[in-house]
């Protein structure tokens, strides 16, 4: 019932979250700012849809749930894990709800498919989740913007180079049979088959396995350097608590996705996850004071370390509000919100340091390489151990020619041949 | 035997009244001056539940006339979706021929289902359908190449005719009221009347010498090119397809939507329509646990009202008559 609770301590008018319509048919200056934020609350991915909920009441709260004077009006809205149903909530939010601008989603499948819908509406959409390489590359659409969100193969390929540097030879990948997996395992293959590495095998499994013994069994047997794991959710959980107990764990170096790693996923486990490696823009153990002072008033506020979900969500509304405070509240004439918002450099963010998005809507990080360790309440959180400077999704390919290539898939996962 | 859908709301043909006509009339009016009072969104609604009235109508054809319940007609309606946004993507061909494409495939799929499942009745029939309906689920998730997987297939597939929203819903309007009024006719055609006849005894039927298994292929299959048909508009409505449009829970809620307006109605599915897609709506508004007020809803609908809303409005309306 977060939602009912954060509905009577904003102390805002709430009637656009009925049916009725919105009673303001003129924007006066002070009218709100009405933000449509969509989540899976309900279906498969339920509790990273609570923690995006949370990562944007908590900004707007401290915000006093004002940007630019005008107060913020939430609009939420439970896109149920499934694509049909978020095109339906899309175009509610849209078409009678009215709002300046929508915000959200988890799963790729419904990004694409808001993303789609908003192509003919041209209302701004941001997805600070949404990692689908295509978004922001060979099918960009002007008004998705991935503020402080990233690409899924972007941190793979500074993973891929970080494991050439560390002299592994041989990697074998594991990942969910999807795009996302297929993305983020073929960013890492290209860079490391190009550097002279060998991809030994790869592992494609379905989403929610039980049981990796087919896999880790062989892999026991590979004589590999590295294992790179590509895990969501509740197969993160499984895949490395059966990657210990199968005693792989310090025999061969588990390298992860960052989903695999993320406080989501290690929350709770406990020394299982110890030494993996992964790749992210943010790392939660981080000892830049901006990430220390989020970390623990999140912390102190949800009684959790915070998750990518909700990092992601609140440095997202951070970065457009920086924008709509550039344009002093004014959102009447979108494609100079869209165009202010490519712009905007976020300097304030939990990050600590200056983000900008690249000309495809996409930001540009500092990716570290990040191993999980124990932190100081006993539990276990991502430390950064290297830094790659302004990394972005074409890592340090040139993007027309990276975009002619074709986008990872199963069938094709950019390894070099030899 | 399979008379677990029979629904007592149902008499001897009936010849065309005219008040009939007039309120059928009536009621397309009404349906036709909507875009001129609700705002665009709602407007999308109404849209919807065409849609999903005419798919939960091409159920009701096998649930209330051949006493046969499935559960794999959003698979069907499905793959008419899928084909007809791959035939206008992928294969660039136009949207028209792509709908037709779309509307034949799903005939062809309901024969496929058709003619593995006539030999069942009852439960048995149900679970078939509902495994052949889980493979389309299958291959749509994991053809990849074909289908996109997990991330379906989109692009802008409506034509510039009817991309204005208020000319797309009167098309869809014109649609559906033709196919319904098709429907109509075929369930009360001497065909229709034999699927009735099966429906209350096929072992009767058999012995009067009628092909029991050929009817029920045909019904299937004309099922399906209804079915087929709204998919292809919900093809040219969302411009996107991804595998839950095949999957279990969209045959279920087209199946809910007929028993809620009444299994047998034939026009109950608009009714049963318009209740769960508003009922959806509506309760998200104010509650996450809009799921759950849609289960509390339908349990209320199996105790007090089991022959659907407009089963029940008949059964009142009767005996007022009498």
């Amino acid at each position: 019932m977060d939602r009912r609770k954060f509905l009577q301590t904003s102390g805002l008018t709430i009637a656009a979250a009925g049916f009725g319509i919105s009673p303001w048919a003129a924007r006066a200056a002070d009218a709100p700012i009405k933000v449509g934020v969509l989540a899976p609350l309900t279906g498969v991915v339920a509790s990273g849809g609570k923690e995006m909920v949370e990562g944007v009441q908590f900004f707007f709260e401290k915000q006093g749930n004002k940007v630019a004077g005008r107060p913020i009006e939430l609009v939420i809205e439970d896109d149920g894990s499934n694509p049909d149903t978020s095109i339906q909530k899309a175009r509610k939010l849209v078409e009678q709800g009215k709002v300046d601008f929508l915000i959200g989603n988890l799963l790729a499948n419904t990004g694409l498919a808001v993303a789609n819908y908003v192509k003919g509406t041209g209302t701004p959409y941001f997805i600070p989740i949404i990692a689908a390489d295509d978004l922001t590359q060979r099918d960009r659409i002007k008004n998705v913007i991935r503020v402080a969100g990233y690409s899924a193969s972007q941190f793979a390929h500074p993973l891929g180079d970080w494991a050439l540097k560390k002299g592994y030879k041989k990697i074998v990948t594991v990942g969910q049979d999807y795009t996302f997996g297929h993305e983020q395992c073929g960013g890492l293959a290209q860079v490391f088959t190009e550097g002279g590495g060998q991809i030994v095998q790869q592992f494609w499994h379905p989403l929610n396995t039980a049981d990796f013994s087919p896999y880790l069994g062989q892999i026991a047997n590979m004589q590999v350097d590295a294992v790179f794991a590509m895990e969501t959710g509740a197969d993160a959980t499984r895949f490395i608590t059966q990657y210990a107990s199968f005693g792989l764990k310090g025999k061969i170096p588990l390298l992860g996705a960052m989903n695999a790693t993320d406080q989501s996923v290690i929350r709770t486990l406990g020394e299982e996850c110890e030494g993996i490696v992964s790749a992210a823009h943010f790392a939660e153990g981080s000892d830049n004071p901006a990430t220390a002072a989020f970390v623990k008033e999140y912390t102190a506020k949800y009684s959790k370390t915070p998750s990518l979900y909700g990092f992601s969500m609140y440095s997202g509304v951070m970065w457009v509000s920086k924008a709509i405070e550039t344009l002093k509240g004014k959102l009447d004439d979108r494609s100079a919100f869209i165009d202010t918002v490519l712009k905007t450099e976020l300097d304030n963010s939990p990050l600590g340091k200056t983000v900008k998005l690249d000309e495809y809507g996409n930001p540009i990080y500092d990716v570290y390489i990040r191993e999980v360790k124990k932190a100081p309440n006993g539990k276990f959180w991502n430390v950064p151990v290297e830094t790659y400077p302004a990394v972005s999704q074409f890592w340090k390919y040139d993007p027309a020619t990276y975009m002619k290539q074709p986008p990872y898939s199963r069938n094709f996962q950019g390894i070099k041949k030899t | 035997m399979s008379n677990i859908t029979a629904s007592p709301a149902i008499g001897a043909p009936r010849s065309l009244s005219t008040g009939a006509i007039i309120t059928a009339l009536a009621v397309i009016t009404v349906a036709a001056l909507l875009p001129l009072m609700l705002s665009t969104y709602h407007l999308g609604l109404a849209t919807e539940v065409l849609i999903f009235g005419l798919l939960a109508m091409s159920i009701d054809i096998l649930a209330g006339f051949a006493g046969r319940t499935s559960l794999g007609h959003g698979a069907i309606f499905g793959v008419s979706t899928y084909v007809v946004v791959y035939a206008v993507m992928t294969a660039g061909l136009s949207p028209l021929v792509a709908c037709l494409l779309g509307v034949l495939a799903a005939t062809a799929l309901g024969a496929v289902f058709g003619l593995l499942a006539v030999r069942t009745s009852g439960v048995y029939f149900l679970l078939l359908t509902l495994a052949l309906g889980m493979i389309v689920w299958g291959i749509c998730l994991r053809w990849t190449q074909v289908t996109g997987g997990e991330n379906g297939l989109r692009g802008a597939i409506r034509p510039a005719l009817l991309s204005d929203y208020r000319a797309f819903y009167w098309m869809v309007l014109a649609v559906t009221a033709v196919l319904s009024l098709a429907i109509w006719r075929f369930v009360r055609s001497p065909f229709g009347l034999t699927l009735r006849g099966i429906r209350d005894s096929d072992s009767r039927m058999r012995s009067l010498g009628y092909d029991v298994s050929l009817h029920l292929f045909i019904g299937f299959t004309v099922s399906g090119l209804f079915a087929g048909a709204a998919g292809a508009m919900y093809a040219l409505f969302n411009s996107f397809v991804s595998p839950s449009t095949v999957a279990v829970s969209q045959s279920v809620e087209a199946l809910l939507m007929t028993i809620a307006g009444g299994v047998g109605t034939l026009f109950g599915a608009f009714v049963g329509s318009a209740a769960i897609i508003a009922l959806e709506n509506i309760a998200s508004s104010y509650t996450e646990r809009w799921q759950t007020v849609l289960g509390v809803t339908f349990i209320l609908i199996m105790i007090f009202a089991p022959e659907g809303i407009v089963g029940t409005i008949r059964a009142l309306v009767a005996r007022l008559k009498h």
